[in-house]
């Protein structure tokens, strides 16, 4: 799956967007969290709070206990700050 | 219902926006516009300009489900979203929101609302430029409690109304 980075969370982790396959048993956004945390200090830092974090599948926002299977991009940014 | 939503870099005209939401139309007897435009100042301190990033597809998206919400709240005629990306200079426009309707009240709650949830629900962020012409001097903005409490009273509107 597609995973997409923004802001300053896009910043720590070092790059815009990148494919992943995450192993069995990451089967929640929270658990896909936990994981990418362990990939580098890039990541652990992006997501060193990770309530702070957001998150969106395919484009429609969800929570950490939101299930990845089916997704086919999964995006993490802070929380906004547009308008 | 005519609805309008675009993201582009370029500023926007109001005055063209409401023109051309209301052309030709003799239904619409209200119409409400805000504009979202960048300060010289943030928390006190002077800018440069605000860089904004998004998230180009959700942002479409959500924009659009949050019209698709505003239009099963009120009656409404016509509605036209703009919002800028890019580097914005104090004084340009960063977010135009019109929006139509037969009689004033629904025009102006449903701007109201369709505002305070993109404030805190479309996918943008705002870094500030600090003055001084010295490179690397960016700082992201942090997001408002009072633009979550903004948003979240209409959620509380409509749990009561239920």
């Amino acid at each position: 799956m597609k995973v997409r980075y923004f802001a300053w969370v896009r910043e720590r982790v070092g790059k815009a967007e990148e494919e992943i396959d995450p192993p069995a048993g990451v089967a929640t956004v929270g658990d896909l969290v936990a994981w990418l945390s362990r990939q580098g200090e890039g990541y652990a830092y992006a997501f060193e709070n990770p309530n702070v974090v957001r998150s969106a599948i395919d484009k429609h926002h969800v929570r950490a206990n939101a299930r990845i299977a089916g997704a086919s991009e999964i995006a993490f940014f802070p929380p906004m700050t547009g308008g | 219902m005519s609805v309008t939503i675009r993201l582009q870099r370029e500023p926007f005209d109001a005055a063209k926006e409401i023109a051309a939401l209301t052309r030709g139309r003799t239904d619409i007897g209200a119409v409400v516009t805000f504009a979202g435009i960048c300060r010289d100042d943030e928390n006190g301190e002077p800018i440069a300009a605000l860089n904004l990033e998004h998230y180009p597809d959700m942002a479409e998206a959500e924009i659009g489900r949050h019209i698709e919400a505003a239009c099963r709240r009120w009656r409404l005629l016509g509605v036209t979203v703009i919002h800028r990306y890019g580097r914005i200079a104090p004084g340009e426009g960063i977010v135009l929101v019109v929006t139509a309707s037969s009689h004033r009240e629904a025009a102006f709650a449903a701007a109201e609302f369709l505002m305070d949830y993109l404030k805190t629900r479309a996918p943008f962020w705002k870094q500030v430029e600090k003055p001084g012409g010295k490179t690397g001097v960016k700082i992201w903005v942090e997001a408002k409690t009072s633009d979550e409490t903004a948003a979240e009273r209409w959620d509380g509107e409509c749990r009561s109304k239920a």
